[in-house]
């Protein structure tokens, strides 16, 4: 592998798979500095014609982006939080107590994470809508455990079996209940695994756009994808604003990765490759 | 350590009837943990396909009330014999195709660079997982703007290099529409493909590339004789994860085309969605939404048996 590319060859190809991965992000920047006017011209330039802030002030005085923000937030938050109880729950029942049946679960659980997003949507539709609970939060947040649950579970399951089960071990033999175990000892050790599975879930669930499409229908409960498709569908395109609120909104997302992308690939890895 | 565990008054009785109570009752609080999050799965997961089996059998449209009855499989019938369904078949397997190839080339290309050491490796690898934490209807919507004639920054490269294509409006031609649909899905899903398939290289002991070298292997030879073997495993759970989200393909269409112009870009789960939530046609969407489930349903299938192949599937 080593004398496969000339040594400059291969930093110009690392330089051009940082410039395809990075370069549109640029762009989006530097569109949303862009007037409507210079928007609306055929580009000039790698820079902003006239350096502007109107997309940005124009997205949270007119367009209230931040109820979007908010709501993807809150919903993306509580399937996170479910997930993870749930999913931690079921991982530890799995890697530590003497159950039958394993394989057979966490092959069920496999299996739900392969059912197909656009079948459950007619269903849960009219579930919901005879419920009344279309436009509501947990109108999202319940089919979103389809999308974070199972991953989250198969990636904790993994995790709990690499943690040594003798400090456990030790805590009962020394007298402590199952439960103090858990919650004193095992927790502690478990909570970078644990933290891991919670940034996929939210994730997962901040990136659905299906889900808040089909069941959302008033604008003060769109969530960030939604809201900026929904920019558009107004009497003409509002570029700019879809720019601004596209940096407002991968702004965070681009640090959580950057600053977790270790945690981010094990738990992918773990997920599906460690098994 | 025995003597201290002796003077506790619970190790005073019979072994073997503390040790299976204790077995017992760790099972118990086994069945008790794992069972809500099966529960959950089941009322989010399998009651909706069960609800969409009945469904399918019956006539239920939102738009003419109070006539749903039983119609047995004629939902089944009138999509097999609708040529929109078929059309839109084709389209999804072509989009898989091309998609999920192209994935996996720049993918492995991707893997192969950053498996290696130099300097600035981390950042290259956070940097090329950012595209795939960007929300999919997201990318569709910048892709489509970037490969608009003002603002984007394709005509403006085209223009400025003097290639061939400037001035197209990409979203008005039936073929040239799905080129910003393949490199908006592109750009999101190959960090993921690259980050499976490092998984596996970096399982891969450097030692027998060591020892090919000697041999007299060129790295060409290496790659093809040694890397793609061994890689085996991590690239076709790559490959089904893939498909199966390439399969899938809905965001992307919706925010980037809506399936036109005409029909030309619509897929199976357009499709399916276009009846469910359009036509309010829940009897003959739920049709639909069962043959895809038998699709990606083969698809588990196929991941499950390629994972009893290898050891260590479950913990």
């Amino acid at each position: 592998m080593r004398t496969w590319f000339g040594r400059t060859g291969f930093y110009v190809l690392v330089a051009v798979i940082i410039l395809y991965s990075l370069f549109p992000f640029y762009w989006v920047f530097k569109s949303s500095m862009e007037s409507s006017v210079a928007l609306n011209q055929p580009t000039t330039g790698m820079l902003p014609v006239q350096w502007t802030f109107v997309h940005y002030e124009a997205i949270f005085a007119v367009e209230n982006f931040l109820r979007p923000l908010l709501n993807s937030m809150l919903v993306a938050g509580l399937t996170t939080i479910v997930s993870v109880i749930l999913g931690s729950m079921a991982a530890y029942g799995l890697a530590r107590m003497p159950i039958k049946g394993k394989a057979l679960i966490l092959g069920f659980v496999l299996l739900v994470s392969f059912f197909p997003q656009i079948a459950m949507v007619g269903p849960l539709y009219l579930v919901f809508r005879h419920l009344h609970w279309l436009n509501t939060y947990q109108s999202l947040v319940i089919p979103y455990l389809i999308l974070a649950l199972p991953i989250t579970t198969w990636i904790l399951t993994a995790f709990f079996g690499q943690i040594p089960v003798d400090i456990e071990e030790a805590a009962m033999v020394d007298g402590a209940s199952i439960r103090q175990t858990i919650l004193k000892v095992f927790a502690p050790i478990a909570l970078p695994g644990i933290f891991t599975a919670a940034i996929l879930g939210f994730l997962l669930s901040w990136n659905d756009f299906l889900f808040a499409l089909s069941f959302i229908q008033s604008p003060n409960m769109d969530t960030v994808p939604l809201a900026l498709v929904n920019f558009r569908n107004a009497y003409y395109v509002h570029y700019g604003q879809i720019y601004a609120g596209v940096v407002v909104a991968s702004l965070p997302i681009a640090l959580i990765v950057l600053f977790l992308q270790q945690r981010i690939e094990s738990g992918l890895t773990a997920g599906s490759v460690k098994g | 350590m025995a003597a201290k565990l002796a003077t506790r008054p619970r190790d005073q009785l019979p072994r073997s009837r503390r040790g299976a109570s204790y077995l017992a009752r760790r099972r118990r609080v086994g069945y008790l943990l794992v069972l809500p999050a099966l529960i959950a799965l089941a009322l989010v997961a399998i009651y909706p396909l069960l609800y969409n089996l009945v469904l399918s059998s019956r006539f239920d449209v939102a738009t003419e009330p109070g006539t749903q009855h039983f119609v047995g499989m004629q939902n089944y019938h009138s999509l097999v014999v609708d040529p929109a369904f078929w059309g839109d078949l084709l389209h999804t397997g072509i989009f898989v195709v091309i998609s999920v190839t192209l994935e996996f080339v720049a993918g492995m290309i991707l893997a192969l660079v950053v498996n290696r050491k130099f300097r600035a490796r981390g950042l290259v690898r956070a940097s090329i997982l950012i595209p795939w934490a960007i929300p999919t209807a997201v990318s569709a919507l910048l892709w489509k703007m970037f490969f608009d004639i003002r603002s984007g920054f394709v005509d403006f490269a085209l223009s400025a290099l003097h290639l061939p294509g400037a001035q197209t409006v990409w979203f008005n031609s039936p073929v040239l529409a799905w080129v910003p649909i393949i490199l908006s899905d592109m750009w999101k899903n190959t960090p993921f493909i690259a980050l499976l398939l490092l998984a596996g290289l970096q399982t891969i002991p450097q030692e027998i590339y060591e020892s090919a070298k000697i041999d007299g292997a060129s790295s060409w030879q290496a790659f093809w004789s040694l890397t793609l073997p061994l890689l085996r495993p991590a690239i076709l759970v790559a490959l089904i994860f893939r498909t199966l989200s390439a399969m899938l393909v809905f965001d992307t269409i919706f925010v980037m085309t809506g399936g036109g112009p005409g029909q030309s870009t619509e897929v199976i789960a357009y499709y399916n969605w276009y009846k469910y939530m359009v036509s309010l046609n829940f009897g003959y969407g739920a049709a639909v939404a069962v043959v895809i489930t038998i699709l990606a349903l083969l698809l588990a299938g196929i991941y499950v048996r390629i994972l009893r192949q290898r050891e260590g599937f479950v913990t």
